[in-house]
């Protein structure tokens, strides 16, 4: 699916990391490890296609992602450090609105994966009338609307409960197992039985010095 | 992994309808961005009356000015919210990773903000042209002005909020930005006024409102694109 070719990143003058490779493929779960400010969330950010100040080259199936951005929009889901949760608005509202953006529409999806997150009840309240560990539930039942192949998340498990936690790990990993990859960030110890591959951008540094 | 039977495809006119949607939503549900504005342009303009003995003739002649210098201020106020929000919690993130081109999802914000900020500008401008005397004729260069020269304000103001949105107050860097390349507008918009009250035909100054319009309606989307680009890096 993705290939990341010799990636470098350079912010104010410090090396976050060089000569990056790896690839994700069907079935890849891979971790990117790296103490606070290593550049996870920057590697994460360029892989999105937000953050294009980079060296080296992306490729999506192949070809460089600039050259098929719309494709590779299509097949991929971005969970970033912020839900992308407008407090004002209802999830219902959110929800529909991120459903628009993937090219459809489906109210009966949308209550589903709501009570699957445990927020039935909750479509029409505004969000700043829920908790922080309930917006983020709501950000994450996109997971259920998506169909993209390739989900980036950055620290996915945040304010989330214990429970929380294990389904979002499910969730991951049934992802994984039906053919789609992900690519993560997290402090948490994942549970996860499935093989794990890990990009460690502090050993990466340590091997340039 | 869809949810259901129930999955309706809908094509760019559908996803951009819902961005267009949300935005009416959004200002629905925190009246402040439609009332603040327009609260600030019937004060501020009425300030003007107050803060002299003018007779109503010369409040007449600086009537059309003083309406579009406070339409002028009072867009750049309310544009802190077309992207603050978005950008606070990450919605932007997800606007400029959607499939479809950036360009007519931006159109579609900025003529949702229009509707909610602009017109009612537009609408209540004649009392505050009641207010400050302005001669009868003036009436209706005054609403097609303000009608063609606040869209195209609000499309000019959003490169400059675009660019800005990721520094913490931007205020008035945002007005030092964005008034110098107002002032086309403000002189043609408010110079109709004037021409239709000197008994002068109209039409030119009309179209080049319009034109006006027009060019920001189709560049300014790319230069918002551009700056939310590097504003959300």
């Amino acid at each position: 699916m993705l290939t990341v070719a010799n990636l470098g990143c350079e912010r104010d003058e410090r090396v976050l990391f060089e000569r990056l490779s790896f690839t994700v493929t069907a079935g890849t779960l891979l971790q990117i490890q790296g103490a606070n400010g290593s550049g996870k969330t920057t590697l994460l950010r360029i892989l999105a296609g937000l953050n294009h100040d980079y060296t080296g080259e992306l490729q999506w199936q192949g070809k460089p992602c600039r050259q098929v951005e719309f494709d590779y929009r299509q097949a991929l889901f971005y969970l970033g450090h912020a839900p992308s949760v407008n407090r004002t608005l209802t999830p219902l509202q959110n929800l529909r609105w991120f459903c628009a953006l993937r090219g459809f529409a489906d109210d009966a999806a949308i209550h589903y994966a709501l009570n699957e997150l445990g927020l039935r009840g909750y479509a029409d309240i505004p969000c700043y009338q829920m908790s922080a560990g309930q917006q983020r539930r709501v950000s994450l039942a996109r997971l259920a609307l998506t169909s993209a192949p390739l989900w980036i998340m950055d620290e996915p498990f945040t304010a989330l409960d214990r429970k929380g936690v294990a389904e979002l790990e499910q969730r991951i990993d049934r992802h994984v197992t039906g053919g789609g990859a992900v690519v993560l960030t997290t402090h948490h110890p994942l549970q996860s039985t499935l093989p794990l591959t890990v990009v460690n951008l502090d050993a990466l540094r340590e091997v340039a010095v | 992994m869809s949810g259901g039977m129930s999955r309706t495809a809908i094509g760019l006119g559908g996803a951009l309808g819902a961005t267009l949607r949300r935005e009416l939503q959004l200002a629905f549900s925190s009246p402040g961005r439609i009332v603040n504005p327009l609260m600030f342009f019937v004060i501020a303009a009425s300030l003007f009356p107050l803060s002299g003995r003018f007779e109503p003739a010369l409040l007449g002649t600086i009537a059309p000015g003083v309406i579009w210098v406070t339409a002028l201020l009072a867009v750049m106020l309310s544009m802190e919210s077309l992207f603050r929000g978005d950008y606070d919690d990450g919605s932007l993130e997800q606007l400029l990773l959607a499939p479809q081109p950036l360009y007519f999802h931006l159109q579609m914000k900025v003529l949702a903000h229009w509707l909610v900020t602009g017109l009612p500008l537009v609408v209540i401008s004649p009392l505050l042209a009641l207010l400050l005397h302005l001669p009868a004729d003036g009436y209706a260069p005054l609403l097609i002005g303000l009608l063609l020269g606040t869209p195209t304000l609000n499309l000019i103001a959003a490169i400059g909020t675009a660019l800005t949105v990721g520094l913490a107050r931007s205020g008035l860097l945002l007005a030092v930005l964005i008034l110098p390349l107002s002032i086309p507008v403000l002189v043609f918009g408010a110079g109709l006024v004037d021409t239709a009250l000197n008994g002068l035909p109209m039409g030119g100054l009309v179209a080049v409102l319009a034109a006006l319009l027009v060019m920001a309606g189709t560049l300014a989307p790319l230069a918002i694109g551009a700056a939310l680009r590097i504003s959300v890096q």
